[in-house]
């Protein structure tokens, strides 16, 4: 087969033209409406339940997982679903546990619900770290994998890329705030569920509408293996560990946090969950069924020849059935699809900055809006350079274990304190820093000793710590020190505070 | 007015019954997506069974996880519409309102 893939073609320049013509115009339209710091930070609380279902969404279906699960699934068949059912089983997590609460209590970060009842400069010291780590790592990641996929994609030298995407998601955040950031992100999961649905239609016209066929097709190719549990899972303490960093990285995630902030109230913010599960939940069937599709019209030997972790699956698979044209459009959508991501990624880091250390921290809380703006566009500014900088210096790294460190940091850190802060009313600023600071140091000290970089990356010959990834220790590890250092610390103020956070927690009653 | 409600019957029902049905749904989630992890670390023959032509028994339990997960959000957010969103409506109004 022969492929145009690696090489800027027409279509795909015009598609990414369209695409980043409409963004900022976008965001030159959010700009006349991003004034005050509930504009910039939470859209102004304009967003609906549905469009914040699709933000959420296009949040969580990255580029990374896009290429990267329909690769999984072409070389690894079954396995790639196991993997990709992963990555939602947090999102029900989120709605019955936090989403709510978040909305009621909050403002603009998680770190306003843990500080809500306890010593806000410790609090949003240890909250606005465990946040900043988290979102580094998975900038970091999705950088350097915009980088490579780009080059792959369009050939673009990888510097080049790193530098677009950079400037575009600087300029997408510094102008028009959180408004832009959500319409870039509702446009990009629309694209990428639109196209996605499409190349499913048209590998299942292949194969007369009929699954089976596809599935025939596949294991007669290969073989009967394709269709079982492969080698993802054969240590379960391993697969335990990855997934409760997962489940409850992603209720830990502040990008993902941070939305809920952008609806007008708790009833918005749980059906956009429900929208968001759904909308991804569809996404990743889809992924599937491409997987499928790519290992049967395109073929494991291409698909490895052209990358070898497969990520050119999907789309090496348009360009067999819509041929350049659909190949252009499905890599500007992988585009967008970065932009987007990376630009909610550096707003919640920058909010964490401005909004808890700057105003918190540093001001103790007595900034007015325009300090604070202007804070929250200086953080920007900075994120978004860091941002680059660190993306060119990882090039070429193995920097696929930071996606799942974010996830551990998120779990660990961000979620164990956030949860107790909501539910016990015995919670004290000790136990939550000393649950903050727990979670973090551990899920990133094991990591180190772990295989995943003892071994693959720093070529020891044994790991010191055997798990891949260290959620089952430092998620329960974060709990129990946060339990234990607020039953030895009382905190009579908190206690007290606690029925009165209460009725704003459950009815909204005084929530911004 | 703080007091009052949070001392009424009706806002510790409210609390009780919110808290239980979270729980509840969030043990269910575990439940099922834990007991897909060690369904394929101890018993991958089960799932590898054939079913329907090529079609095995871990394809429906993998999609039917997705699809499961997601209709557990469904029944929390017809629940709170239902239930929750008026009984929160009517301890407002009994106390006075705002």
């Amino acid at each position: 087969m022969q492929t145009v893939l690696g090489q800027p073609t027409l279509t795909g320049i015009f598609f990414f033209l369209l695409f980043v013509s409409i963004s900022l115009y976008i965001t030159y339209w959010a700009a006349k409406r991003t004034r005050t710091t509930a504009e910039f930070y939470a859209a102004g609380r304009s967003i609906t339940g549905l469009q914040n279902g699709l933000a959420l969404a296009g949040d969580y279906m990255s580029a990374a997982s896009f290429l990267g699960i329909a690769g999984l699934v072409s070389l690894k068949g079954y396995d790639g679903l196991i993997y990709a059912v992963g990555w939602l089983v947090g999102w029900p997590i989120v709605m019955f546990l936090i989403a709510e609460p978040l909305r009621n209590l909050g403002k603009y970060t998680f770190a306003d619900v843990v500080a809500y009842r306890l010593k806000q400069r410790p609090i949003r010291t240890a909250a606005a770290t465990g946040a900043l780590i988290t979102v580094l790592f998975y900038l970091i990641a999705q950088m350097v994998g915009a980088g490579s996929l780009i080059k792959l994609m369009f050939g673009l030298p990888y510097e080049v890329a790193i530098i677009i995407v950079g400037s575009l998601m600087i300029a997408y955040v510094l102008f028009g705030g959180m408004l832009a950031t959500t319409w870039v992100q509702i446009i990009k999961a629309c694209l990428l569920l639109g196209g996605a649905t499409l190349l499913v239609l048209l590998t299942l016209y292949k194969f007369g509408f009929n699954y089976v066929e596809l599935f025939s097709t596949v294991t007669t190719q290969y073989s009967e293996k394709f269709v079982q549990p492969g080698g993802l899972i054969t240590n379960p303490l391993d697969a335990i560990s990855l997934g409760i960093a997962l489940m409850f990285g992603t209720a830990g995630l502040p990008h993902i946090l941070m939305r809920f902030y952008t609806v007008p109230d708790a009833k918005e913010a749980r059906k956009s969950v429900f929208y968001a599960t759904g909308f991804i939940g569809y996404f990743y069937i889809l992924t599937f069924t491409i997987g499928f599709g790519a290992a049967a019209l395109v073929g494991q030997e291409i698909i490895k020849k052209i990358d070898k972790g497969g990520n050119m699956a999907a789309p090496l698979l348009a360009e067999a059935l819509g041929g350049e044209i659909f190949l252009g459009f499905l890599a500007a959508v992988a585009f967008a699809t970065i932009l987007a991501v990376v630009a909610g990624l550096t707003l919640a880091g920058a909010s964490a900055v401005s909004h808890d250390i700057y105003v918190g921290v540093i001001k103790r809380g007595r900034a007015d809006e325009k300090q604070e703006v202007r804070a929250a566009k200086i953080a920007t500014l900075c994120l978004g350079l860091l941002a680059i900088i660190l993306g060119i210096v990882f090039k070429g790294q193995n920097v696929a274990f930071m996606v799942g460190l974010a996830f551990a940091v998120a779990a660990s850190a961000n979620f164990p304190a956030l949860l107790m802060s909501i539910f016990w009313r015995k919670f004290t600023t000790k136990g939550a820093v000393w649950s903050i600071y727990t979670g973090l140091i551990l899920s990133v000290v094991l990591i180190i000793l772990s295989p995943t970089v003892w071994v693959d990356i720093l070529k020891n010959s044994q790991a010191i710590f055997p798990l891949k990834n260290p959620g089952i220790v430092s998620f329960f590890a974060s709990f129990a020190i946060g339990i234990l250092v607020s039953l030895l610390t009382q905190e009579k103020e908190a206690e007290a505070k606690f029925e009165s956070e209460k009725i704003r927690s459950y009815i909204g009653f005084g929530a911004e | 007015m703080r007091d009052k409600i949070l001392n009424s019957n009706e806002f510790k029902k409210l609390v009780k019954s919110k808290n239980a049905i979270s729980l509840f749904l969030t043990v269910a989630e575990l439940f099922v997506y834990f007991g897909f992890i060690l369904l394929i670390a101890y018993n991958k023959e089960f799932l590898s069974q054939k079913i329907y032509g090529p079609v095995t028994v871990g394809i429906p339990i993998g999609i039917g996880v997705i699809v499961i997960s997601w209709i557990f959000t469904g029944i929390y957010v017809s629940w709170s519409n239902k239930k929750y969103d008026q009984k929160v409506a009517e301890i407002k109004e009994k106390l006075g309102g705002e």
